[in-house]
């Protein structure tokens, strides 16, 4: 008998089952470029838009390679396309609306930027011209209370929770309802801020620093929060250095503890800040709305960026389309500084932060 | 006795720590406070809307009566986006911990982060601009197709709607869910996937057996936490809506039902009187809402914690 040496497959395991055969590798492009070409034939003789066309090649995607693979490989592997294709689709459904939020934001807000849309008030303009100068000054005043009252209440409150905390029953109340806080209506806030000072000045007040006791009502349990896992982060080791050393507790957080995890707290305050910053309902309520200036946050109305927004979208004045436009550029500009704050506080947190190893 | 007690030195009580913990301490209270407070004074400004004659509540005359047509729009529009918005952000949240490639994962989740990151106000601008006059079609094709089911009635002639509103919260809730479901789905135990794959299971016959019931509690959780956002949302719903107060279950229709906090937006401004005490105890009755909604979501994913333990 000839022995013969059995010949290695020289094709791979992929190409050749054991059981049943499997699409090509190329078989989802495949599909793909069929159902839009598919989709493309009819939708451009029956004059649809881009949104439908692009709709029905998904549809027809999700339906056709599960089909196929149904065919092919057999119903367990057809589940498992069809997952896979209403999962990424689902995926692409939630970025149609950041996509076009920023197509229209940036399309309709762009035009009516100048100078003199950021160094006016809009006090006696009517029709076009006027700015936000107001608004924007208004904005970072009532911001920057907010933040005054919230970081340090905020830290101070997470610092009370992870050094001195532990299990005692005052730090498992204040976990859980920081917790619940984190849920309370922006609106809520803003009402709690209109009864606080109405009970205080009388109905029907309006001031600026309401404004910031209601944002902090929003601001405080997300600082907590962040600060709280930053302050975790700090090993023990570094405490326990200290304490051997014979520094009291209170230098080793502020000089230790606080300086490790600064960065990270740095990123959770500014993520607040970019959060309350954009808040409209409680300053809608307690704040009020303006043409003119207003420096001062402890008497008379004050305008802030959001709220100026929502009158001069929905009480545009005659004719309407200069108030809307500057709506629009305002959001353009509100969205600008919400943005930039984010991306900071991302980049200070990646840049800085202590490598966990994962 | 001559000798003197060898005792343990005495805690050596520095001025500094004491006032370090008393602040830390307060800071800590303060919050307690500040909640109390807002329950409190909430409550008191409220109060007097129990009594409120007719005049001050648009012609009810009872506050159950001026406050349940709102509630109902609350729960529905907030239920709409539930809808909507949980399905998707399960297959987001899929996509980012389980089907995305290792390097993209990151971006796309912080793409979805910034769904969460725009202001309120600045949805309510694309909701009435951009949607809204979008979607008209889409109703009007609801009617004609579907237009026997109560749900969509119609007339489909305004982008206005409950559900238009219903779209944009769920679009702001949907970036919340997500963020917490994608914790839990990629804490999922690595050994328990490896095992099902090892079986012969496909992806998502591993995602089915081994993510999902370990995700459970933080799904149902996160789905809380959405719903929280979504009663509370106001200005978009004051913008997008074109509300008439009826309670109805047509979702297309131009006369809507209006929600607690979309109400009070656009009343506050012009009230005044006994009318800022109704808002006020409409307030009180979204802030018991959610503070529930919310509790139960914690206390879901508290103890699903536990069990795991």
């Amino acid at each position: 008998m000839t022995t013969a040496t059995p010949t290695r497959p020289d094709k791979t395991r992929r190409d050749e089952p054991l059981t049943h055969p499997i699409l090509p590798r190329w078989a989802p492009a495949l599909v793909g470029a069929v159902t839009l070409a598919a989709s493309m034939i009819l939708g451009l003789s029956l004059g649809w838009g881009a949104f439908a066309i692009g709709l029905v090649t998904v549809v027809l995607f999700t339906i056709v390679w599960p089909v196929w693979t149904r065919v092919v490989e057999g119903p367990r592997a057809a589940t498992d396309t069809l997952v896979t294709a209403l999962v990424w689709s689902s995926f692409g459904l939630a970025m149609i609306p950041l996509l076009t939020l920023a197509y229209a934001v940036v399309s309709k807000g762009s035009g009516v930027l100048s100078a003199e849309f950021f160094t006016f008030s809009m006090r006696n303009v009517i029709g076009e011209g006027g700015g936000i100068y107001h608004a924007i000054i208004g904005t970072l005043i009532i911001t920057l209370w907010a933040a005054l009252i919230s970081i340090p209440v905020g830290i101070l409150a997470a610092i009370y929770l992870v050094e001195y905390g532990g299990e005692s029953r005052l730090a498992r109340w204040v976990t859980l309802l920081v917790d619940v806080m984190t849920g309370i209506p922006s609106i809520v806030a803003g009402l709690f801020a209109y009864a606080l000072f109405a009970l205080i000045f009388g109905p029907g007040i309006r001031l600026g620093f309401g404004g910031s006791i209601a944002l902090s009502i929003l601001m405080i349990p997300i600082v907590v929060r962040s600060a709280e896992e930053m302050l975790k982060l700090v090993p023990d080791e570094l405490r326990e250095a200290a304490y051997a050393l014979g520094i009291p507790k209170w230098r080793t957080v502020l000089r230790v503890v606080l300086p490790t995890a600064l960065a990270g707290i740095v990123t959770g305050v500014m993520l607040a800040l970019a959060r309350v910053a954009g808040e409209t309902a409680p300053l809608l309520i307690i704040a009020g709305d303006t043409d003119s200036v207003n420096f001062n946050a402890f008497s008379e109305r004050m305008a802030t960026l959001p709220v100026f927004i929502f009158y001069s979208y929905t009480q545009p004045g005659v004719p309407p389309e200069y108030g809307q436009d500057r709506a629009w550029g305002a959001a353009l500009v509100l969205i600008s500084i919400v943005m930039i704050l984010n991306l900071v506080a991302r980049w200070i947190s990646s840049f800085f932060s202590p490598k966990t190893g994962r | 006795m001559a000798v003197t007690e060898a005792a343990a030195p005495a805690p050596v009580k520095r001025r500094g720590d004491v006032v370090f913990f008393a602040l830390a301490r307060a800071a800590g209270i303060t919050i307690l406070v500040a909640l109390a407070g807002v329950a409190i004074f909430l409550t008191l400004e409220g109060a007097p809307a129990l009594t409120a004659p007719p005049a001050a509540l648009e012609g009810k005359s009872g506050i159950v009566l001026y406050v349940w047509p709102l509630l109902y729009g609350t729960l529905l529009a907030a239920l709409l986006a539930m809808l909507i918005a949980t399905p998707l952000a399960i297959g987001v949240a899929l996509v980012i911990s389980h089907y995305s490639p290792r390097r993209l994962s990151k971006t796309l989740a912080y793409v979805i982060d910034l769904l969460a990151a725009v202001p309120s106000v600045v949805y309510g601008l694309w909701g009435i601009d951009f949607l809204g006059t979008r979607v008209i079609g889409f109703y009007a094709w609801l009617e004609d197709n579907l237009g026997f089911l109560p749900f969509f009635k119609g007339p489909a002639t305004s982008g206005r709607t409950i559900l238009t509103a219903g779209i944009v919260l769920a679009v702001m809730a949907l970036p919340i869910i997500t963020a917490v479901t994608r914790e839990v789905f990629s804490q999922t135990p690595t050994l328990h996937q490896e095992a099902a794959l090892a079986l012969g299971a496909t992806r998502w016959e591993m995602i089915r057996m081994t993510v999902f019931p370990y995700a459970r509690s933080g799904m149902i959780s996160a789905t809380m936490l959405g719903l929280g956002r979504a009663l509370g949302e106001t200005m978009a719903v004051a913008m997008v809506l074109s509300a008439t107060g009826v309670v109805t279950v047509n979702l297309i229709s131009t006369t809507n039902p209006s929600t607690i906090a979309a109400n009070i937006a656009l009343q506050f401004g012009e009230a005044s009187g006994l009318k800022v005490n109704v808002l006020i105890f409409s307030g009180l009755v979204l802030f018991v809402v959610t503070f529930a909604v919310n509790f139960a979501g914690r206390a879901i994913a508290a103890r699903g914690v536990k069990g795991e333990r």
